[in-house]
């Protein structure tokens, strides 16, 4: 009985933390889903799956957002995690004043998100800002315009800010997994003549790749989910070129305060990413102990 | 080959650095040079009134110790539990395993901004509304799944028999996984930590929403004071972002010496 229970007992805080506080919540904001709320008498009528069919049938803003969405996410993860790894990588390797350098490049992660932002829109902006007089150097402008503003292209805006703040996540910790791959096995495979590229394929890599593949699984719902630099450099504009489902989210609820169609947006987006989590579960299972 | 590597550091430190060096540039420019100039890379005249504006006449101070009693408590609350969670996750075949990791997986997609008032509510019910130990507890609740995860991936890195064989010597395993385990993993606990203490210290829509005392705010919600409905005070905005980093700096270069040593130290030899 007593080894039934022990891996409860080390699981009871994080379970009793996650119910009260996450779980509790979550089923209170899905429950929103059913309701239409009232603003002006302040009550809620239950409408059952009303709002889902709405939903369904006539919104184009949210199929428009879907795609943003997967762009956003799909650019933003492919940078980070890209720039990331090469970073841990070089610093794994070591060079003269690591130890200062090293701390100064995990400071974007530090910063809040809407400081990130409203740093970027001056970044961007030509009278506050030198990136447009870069780009025009660069011959991506013709004259320097506000990326931001170009329904085009704004999307990359949002981006770059996002490749900024989140390489230093997947520095730290591809970092700390690299770390924890001992030295001998790199000893033992330089003896039987493998190093370089081929060590970094058949050793680190494979070894690395539990780390990799719960980052990589996270971090995209996190993305995905990460609507505050949009909202600040954009606010889904122009013309919803920038629209995300999270920030449709945010704009459904606070600024158009219709909380139930919010939760019904939040329950597809959830969705979306369940199915996601259980692609990226099922490859992860076949390489480790995970479940 | 190995200059390539400076080249490459280079470009990743003008990358991170260059935003961060703007905002410096905007702190120290003078509120009417800020737009009369242009773009330029250096003020004409430079001043350090918006420093002495955050640190002296506002209450930054008390903002910035908020944010470090809240991040800290955070970081070191999150890494011990998610220690044990993750070490459960990792050792234990267990009933019910796979619906609890899905549970943790399904906590982190939804919105944050449709659990803002039901939690509001939990807090209210327990008497944490507007009090740092409420935002310690919130924080603590959502890091925990990711940390969890990292604590579970990197328990499986490391090797089950050295914790075997100190229970066979009569360790308890509360015992060899402090003592054998949990020193194997320092790199995963720096990491874990680095990672609350920097999601702890960045936060403001939970800190926004949950505190109203001036004297309990964090310093994210603190710097939202410079944007009132009529403008924004960019100079001492940007002057408070740059003191904010000073303290994360430091809290890295104390960490990153976890995450650097590793199994370096050998302990699988012999």
């Amino acid at each position: 009985m007593t080894k039934f229970l022990t891996p409860w007992y080390y699981l009871a805080p994080t379970i009793l933390f996650i119910f009260l506080l996450v779980l509790v919540p979550l089923i209170t904001g899905v429950s929103y889903a059913f309701y239409d709320f009232d603003l002006i008498s302040g009550t809620r009528d239950f409408v059952g799956l009303d709002q889902f069919f709405r939903l369904l049938q006539d919104d184009k803003i949210f199929s428009m957002s879907l795609i943003n969405t997967l762009f956003w996410t799909a650019a933003s993860l492919f940078f980070q995690f890209t720039f990331g790894l090469m970073l841990a990588l070089i610093l794994n390797h070591g060079f003269r004043g690591i130890r200062l350098i090293q701390p100064v490049l995990f400071v974007p992660w530090a910063v809040p998100s809407f400081l990130i932002g409203l740093m970027w829109v001056w970044m961007f902006n030509p009278v506050t800002g030198p990136l447009p007089y870069l780009f025009e150097g660069l011959g991506l402008m013709e004259k320097p315009e506000n990326l931001l503003s170009d329904p085009d292209h704004a999307m990359w805006g949002p981006i770059i800010a996002n490749v900024w703040f989140g390489i230093p996540f997947f520095a730290i910790m591809l970092l700390a997994a690299r770390r924890t791959i001992p030295n001998e096995i790199y000893e033992a495979a330089s003896i039987d003549g493998v190093s370089g590229l081929d060590a970094f394929r058949h050793i680190t890599l494979p070894l690395m790749a539990p780390t990799i593949l719960i980052t990589l699984l996270v971090r995209a719902i996190w993305i995905a989910n990460f609507a505050e630099i949009i909202i600040v450099m954009t606010n889904g504009g122009p013309a919803n070129s920038t629209q995300i489902v999270a920030t449709y989210i945010y704009d459904t609820a606070y600024q158009k305060m219709d909380f139930g169609y919010a939760s019904v947006l939040s329950i597809a987006l959830l969705i979306l990413l369940m199915i996601y989590g259980l692609i990226l579960g099922r490859i992860r299972r076949k390489m480790t102990t995970f479940l | 080959m190995k200059y390539g590597k400076y080249l490459i550091i280079s470009a990743f430190l003008l990358f991170t650095l260059f935003p961060v060096f703007w905002m410096l540039k905007i702190s120290l420019t003078p509120d009417r040079l800020l737009f009369s100039e242009g773009v330029v890379m250096w003020p004409s005249r430079v001043t350090f009134d918006h420093y002495y504006a955050v640190l002296v006449e506002g209450s930054f101070p008390d903002y910035f110790l908020n944010s470090f009693i809240v991040s800290a408590t955070t970081a070191i609350l999150v890494t011990i539990i998610a220690s044990l969670a993750g070490y459960a996750l990792s050792r234990f075949q267990f009933k019910g395993k796979v619906a609890l990791i899905t549970v943790l997986l399904i906590t982190q997609m939804f919105p944050i901004v449709m659990v803002i008032a039901p939690i509001y509510n939990v807090l209210t019910m327990i008497n944490l509304v507007d009090s740092l130990t409420g935002l310690i507890l919130v924080y603590t609740a959502f890091n925990l799944p990711f940390a969890c995860f990292l604590m579970q991936t990197f328990f499986d890195g490391t090797p089950v028999e050295l914790e075997e064989a100190a229970m066979i010597d009569g360790c308890s395993r509360l015992e060899a996984l402090e003592k054998i385990t949990l020193p194997l993993c320092l790199p995963g606990i720096g990491a874990t930590l680095g990672f609350v203490f920097t999601a702890a210290w960045s936060e403001l829509l939970f800190a926004l929403m949950f505190i109203n005392r001036q004297s309990q705010m964090t310093f994210p919600a603190g710097i939202m004071n410079f944007v009132t409905k009529f403008s924004v005070d960019w100079g001492q905005m940007a002057a408070a972002m740059i003191l904010a980093l000073i303290p994360v700096c430091i809290f890295f270069a104390y960490i990153q010496k976890f995450i650097v040593q590793g199994l370096t130290a050998g302990a699988l030899k012999g």
